[in-house]
């Protein structure tokens, strides 16, 4: 990045602010539709602090996958199983969130002291105006030619895996065979339950299973 | 005065420690994802800063960021499956009473 020192440190400190502010407001805000949409201000200031490092593509893909992707599906999940349920309280909740804070400002004082103690082999300077994309790309195809295959390899396999997870499991005794119907092509799935409306307010945890041999 | 490396460090530790605490003290599922990928983009600042600091020629930090990323949206679609799945089952996402492996 060709911009000054000042304008570097200001926008640092002021993507800092932001994206602190808005993971303690994920972690810590009571709805959780807030706590997405927060997620998605911490993505686009990580975004901006690439930017900062010279990561221009990196920042791109980051926009892309996590706030286009990643957080629209975790605002779909949360559309899906958003059933507005008190979670019942439990006795001695305080001791397990005072403790995990205390071991977290542990974790953070160690690593802090690690990163401020420890001296780095810094490059001598870094070159402004490259072309990561170039570079990039060199890289995926030369010497991480086989991790780039593997990765769409995973990508595959998780997508196989979502679908098989998410999808309604199928009942065999529920379709008639009728050999004259021509088949259709729909994946075939255990008919969903309706919700009737106001319904999922209540928070009843009671209510019947779909009994599948009436 | 400029920026360095250990203020992207630093970040990058504050946003660790607090998606660990996300990750142990929340009770809703969806949360507990959500402070996975928190976790999951420190790991990514603090690999982009040392592509920028210790190896800017060759920006072998910033290949390994954008696997991170993949395998993060991998995880993504996966474990929000496995929420909605362990929804359909259970009839609620609090993490106190998915107690099936508890013995």
């Amino acid at each position: 990045m060709n911009l000054a020192e000042g304008v570097q440190i200001v926008s640092f400190g002021i993507l800092a602010v932001m994206m602190l502010g808005a993971a303690l407001g994920v972690v810590l805000f009571a709805n959780i539709v807030y706590s997405a949409f927060l997620l998605g201000g911490v993505f686009i200031s990580i975004a901006g602090l690439y930017l900062l490092l010279n990561a221009d593509f990196v920042a791109t893909a980051q926009v892309l996958i996590y706030v286009g992707a990643v957080n629209i599906l975790i605002l779909f999940a949360i559309m899906l199983v958003n059933k507005r349920e008190d979670f019942k309280p439990l006795r001695n909740r305080w001791i397990r969130q005072g403790s995990t804070a205390l071991v977290c400002a542990g974790l953070f004082t160690l690593l802090s002291t690690m990163v401020l103690v420890s001296p780095w082999a810094l490059a001598p300077a870094a070159v402004p105006g490259q072309n990561t994309v170039v570079e990039l790309g060199l890289h995926f195809f030369s010497d991480f030619l086989l991790p780039f295959e593997l990765a769409s390899v995973l990508l595959l396999m998780a997508m196989v895996g979502a679908i098989i997870l998410a999808r309604r499991e199928f009942i065999p005794e529920e379709i008639l065979p009728d050999l004259n119907q021509p088949t259709s092509l729909t994946l075939q799935e255990r008919p969903r339950e309706l919700l009737t409306v106001g319904s999922g307010g209540k928070g009843d945890t009671t209510t019947q299973p779909i009994d599948t041999n009436a | 005065m400029h920026l360095q490396l250990q203020y992207f460090l630093l970040l990058a530790a504050a946003l660790f420690c607090i998606g660990i605490y996300g990750l142990i003290t929340s009770r809703n599922a969806v949360r507990v994802l959500m402070s996975i990928e928190l976790m999951l983009n420190a790991v990514n600042i603090n690999l982009i800063a040392f592509s920028n600091y210790l190896d800017p020629q060759e920006i072998k930090g910033q290949v390994f960021a954008v696997f991170v990323l993949t395998v993060a949206a991998a995880e993504a679609a996966v474990g929000l499956a496995i929420v909605l799945s362990i929804y359909r089952n259970r009839e609620t996402v609090d993490m106190e009473q998915f107690n099936l492996l508890k013995w």
